[in-house]
């Protein structure tokens, strides 16, 4: 079995969890910016974390022979500061060349204010200046219908956004059909108590088609489970699915939407 | 503000559906849940915190799962969710608390302090 893990924070994992994931099949990890549990209070602790993004994340990974690639961005919940928020978009075009560096991501709202609309707003003309791919996270809980919702009218109010180059991510149920109906990828988060179970997940591709979706743990410094997009594979199997249907889910699929950056090279056959 | 599309069918099943394996492993996990659900309602109860705007929100919710009518799980996000359009004006913290505040319990604080924020 093989398998892309198209969203996880490894800065916040263990050196086990990349071997884990490496025996699971993992071809491929790629690593958002995301918060880091306290909002940082400078430009150059953003220049820091974006050089371990680019720097000694791929380096660690590279132990385990596993590909990393990594997206830019500030995220929605250190958008209230606008005038750093200013300062930190200004610095990211010079880590875009960076031979890992996907896109801007993951942007998007946290509790839907004006100032993150502003950020996001700011985060996607620098996508389109600059034609990057772009991925988004939507709210949590209560905030996500109407935050999914803000982030699909934005971006498709801006003319030179491309929706097959977007993703927007941790769907549920309710905001799936909104995302993938207007020509996004969507994505599906795999949390134990949050987002979406594996079950739900299977039930969410087979009611919605599995074309534009990727499965992703999105696991970080809080409970989540490294090994969740293999896990959810045994999902599949028990409800009869094929392994064409597994592979196109939790391989073939990522695989497209990212190779449309071409510095997505994993090695690897179709 | 773009409106959802209808609800999707169920075409995505699988050539040969394993219809067993729905119910063989998936009735003890979800009993489970259930039951938690029924001892968290009991003890919100035992320690007088039913009040709490969430707990109501959770019994309003529950009321969906024996309503009859399909996509159950859909419509419950939906009615745990903030029904407003207009962007905040500002932060109220980093975390969500999981409800939304009905007409009759807007105004109500949670019993407890607001939860460490998540990702």
């Amino acid at each position: 079995m093989r398998y892309i893990e198209p969203h996880g924070h490894m800065v916040s994992r263990t050196t086990d969890d990349y071997q884990a994931m490496v025996t699971a099949g993992c071809r491929a990890v790629c690593e958002p910016a995301f918060w880091a549990g306290f909002d940082r209070g400078s430009v150059s602790g953003f220049r820091d974390y974006y050089r371990q993004l680019t720097e000694y994340e791929p380096a660690r990974a590279a132990k385990f022979l596993l590909p990393h690639f990594s997206w830019l961005c500030l995220n929605p919940k250190e958008a209230e500061d606008l005038a750093l928020a200013h300062d930190v978009l200004a610095l990211i075009p010079e880590f875009l060349d960076r031979p890992n560096v996907l896109g801007i991501g993951e942007i998007g709202l946290n509790r839907n204010t004006r100032n993150e609309l502003k950020v996001l707003e700011d985060h996607i003309e620098l996508a389109v200046k600059h034609d990057q791919l772009i991925l988004v996270h939507t709210p949590h809980l209560e905030d996500k219908l109407k935050g999914t919702t803000l982030i699909v009218d934005l971006l498709r109010s801006h003319r030179r956004v491309k929706p097959g180059r977007v993703i927007i991510d941790h769907v549920e149920e309710h905001t799936i059909s909104r995302v993938l109906d207007h020509g996004f990828w969507a994505g599906i988060t795999l949390y134990p108590d949050s987002k979406s179970s594996p079950p739900r997940a299977v039930d969410m591709l087979e009611m919605s088609g599995r074309e534009r979706i990727w499965l992703n743990s999105a696991c970080d410094w809080g409970v989540s489970d490294p090994l969740a997009v293999p896990k959810t594979a045994l999902e599949m199997r028990r409800r009869g699915h094929t392994e064409d249907f597994v592979d196109a889910v939790l391989y073939r699929n990522p695989v497209r939407f990212l190779s449309q950056c071409p510095k997505f090279q994993i090695g690897d056959e179709s | 503000m773009s409106k959802p599309r209808s609800s999707r069918s169920s075409a995505g099943l699988p050539a040969k559906p394993v219809q067993g394996a729905i119910v063989d492993t998936g009735f003890i996990p979800t009993r489970a849940k259930l039951i938690d659900v029924a001892a968290f309602l009991d003890r919100a109860e035992r320690y007088a915190v039913q009040d709490d705007f969430r707990c109501a929100a959770l019994r309003a919710a529950a009321a969906l799962l024996i309503d009859g009518k399909p996509e159950r799980a859909r419509r419950i996000l939906e009615k745990l969710s903030d029904p407003t359009t207009a962007p905040a004006e500002k932060s109220s913290g980093k975390a969500a608390l999981g409800a939304w505040p009905s007409a009759d319990s807007r105004g109500a604080t949670p019993t407890t302090p607001r939860r460490r924020a998540k990702k």
